[in-house]
């Protein structure tokens, strides 16, 4: 229940932090806020020769407001995440769902940048950067890129990231001002992973839907947007027969897991509750 | 020969330097290294809370630490509450209102608890509970644990309405 032997750096620059990448690849991890690769390395289920402590890199902690969009650096807490006005003002979904993520201690050291490029298919702020439509911003050998939210996933903690790059930022487009929203998770017990959670962003005009957004938790192996339940209700508005149709559109479309936790078919009956519940929730908020 | 790491810390104000692998567990640094034992170490990765402590005033889990990841930072463990003797208003609602059995989780509960009630001072029951969730009893149920933190709220908010603004 102890960690292996390995060698530890901790670069006070980005650049420091991708240079030990390309040395030391295939046998390297990042260390962001530790929250899950700790315990994976305690349990030895990962023994990397080299660990990379990212955490004497204050640059990479920030939440800064550009009016549209709001900039997470990716070493940013999500303590700060969690008391941060511009959250709060600008992508309130995020506030919801930080709640729901493990407890206030592991939020004092837990990262937004981390969980996103962790990718652990049960995590609760991968589904909300699907649900935003965010955007990643890697940083390699070969310089910066962008990758959209729908792109950034591959499989169970498997993301499109090059192993010689890191995420060093997330990019979160403003919430419409009156958008409603609602996140609605299943657990066992407070704090713990998702074994099914939907986020929901509405937006409404009179009894249209302008815009619907819907993104899962827990039920595949990625966090997945439920296209087609979106468009159900921004062809048929927001009335609760059109909210059961996309409800259970959203139940047809998931290729769910089954785990000790959960059968497939419970993850299924799981989607279609929770999407329905959840669109209720954020069609009552929206203004 | 493994790296050794330097680690320099303050905990609970008093300075202390140690040296250490890298692997090594903030957890197990405190208790070996420093003779600190009163942070507890349930198991071992990361979901019990027994090792919670405060770093740099905010609660976190310390077996899922490295000790060097400690180095120029502050922390507050179970030691650190009680001020000349005299019980933390927490540890003395705890013993008052029964809120411990074995005392595993206790020190983690404890510190826990006080960052908790310093981001809400005011909790209601609900709240209380689910401040509390992140660290696990085996013994109490947490009903005495929930009443404890209550009382305890209660006497910080009348200890601090009664000081003089520091």
């Amino acid at each position: 229940m102890k960690p292996a032997r390995f060698d530890y750096h901790s670069p006070t620059s980005v650049d420091e932090a991708l240079a030990l990448l390309q040395q030391h690849a295939n046998d390297v991890r990042l260390l962001a806020g530790g929250q899950s690769l700790v315990p994976m390395m305690n349990f030895r289920l990962v023994a990397p020769g080299v660990v990379v402590d990212l955490n004497r890199i204050p640059e990479l902690a920030y939440i800064t407001d550009r009016g549209n969009v709001v900039h997470i650096g990716a070493m940013t807490r999500q303590r700060a995440a969690e008391f941060s006005p511009i959250i709060g003002e600008k992508v309130p979904l995020l506030r919801e769902a930080i709640k729901l993520v493990g407890h206030l201690p592991t939020r004092s050291r837990g990262t937004i940048g981390g969980s996103i490029a962790h990718a652990d298919p049960s995590a609760e702020i991968p589904m909300v950067f699907q649900a935003l439509e965010g955007e990643a911003v890697a940083r390699g050998p070969r310089g910066e890129r962008t990758i959209k939210a729908e792109e950034f996933f591959r499989d169970a903690l498997t993301t499109s990231l090059a192993p010689d790059e890191m995420l060093v930022e997330v990019r979160l487009p403003a919430m419409p001002p009156g958008a409603g929203f609602a996140v609605e998770e299943f657990a066992r017990r407070h704090g713990d992973f998702a074994i099914a959670a939907i986020a929901a962003v509405v937006v409404r005009d009179g009894a249209r839907c302008c815009k619907a957004r819907l993104a899962t938790a827990g039920i595949s192996s990625c966090p997945v947007r439920l296209r087609a339940a979106e468009q159900v209700l921004e062809a048929e508005g927001l009335g609760e027969s059109a909210v059961a149709r996309a409800a259970e559109v959203a139940a047809d479309a998931v290729e769910p897991l089954a785990d000790h936790n959960a059968s497939a078919e419970f993850r299924r009956h799981l989607t279609r509750v929770l999407t329905g519940r959840a669109l209720l929730s954020a069609v009552a908020r929206a203004a | 020969m493994a790296q050794l790491v330097d680690v320099h810390l303050k905990v609970n104000g008093k300075p202390y330097v140690g040296q250490c692998e890298p692997r090594k567990l903030l957890a197990d640094f405190l208790r070996e290294d420093l003779g600190l034992t009163g942070t507890h170490v349930g198991c071992e990765h990361g979901i019990c809370g027994a090792c919670t402590i405060l770093f740099n005033g905010e609660a976190a889990r310390s077996c899922i630490m490295l000790a060097v990841q400690a180095s120029g930072a502050e922390l507050v463990t179970i030691e650190g509450l009680a001020k000349n003797g005299k019980l933390h208003p927490l540890q003395q609602a705890f013993h008052e209102n029964h809120g411990l059995q074995c005392g595993f989780c206790t020190p983690g509960m404890l510190m826990a608890a006080l960052d908790f009630l310093r981001v809400n001072p005011s909790p209601s029951e609900e709240e209380v509970r689910e401040g509390i969730s992140s660290v696990l009893c085996r013994c109490t149920g947490y009903r005495d644990i929930v009443r404890s933190v209550m009382a305890a709220a209660a006497a910080m908010r009348s200890e601090t309405t009664r000081e003089p603004a520091k």
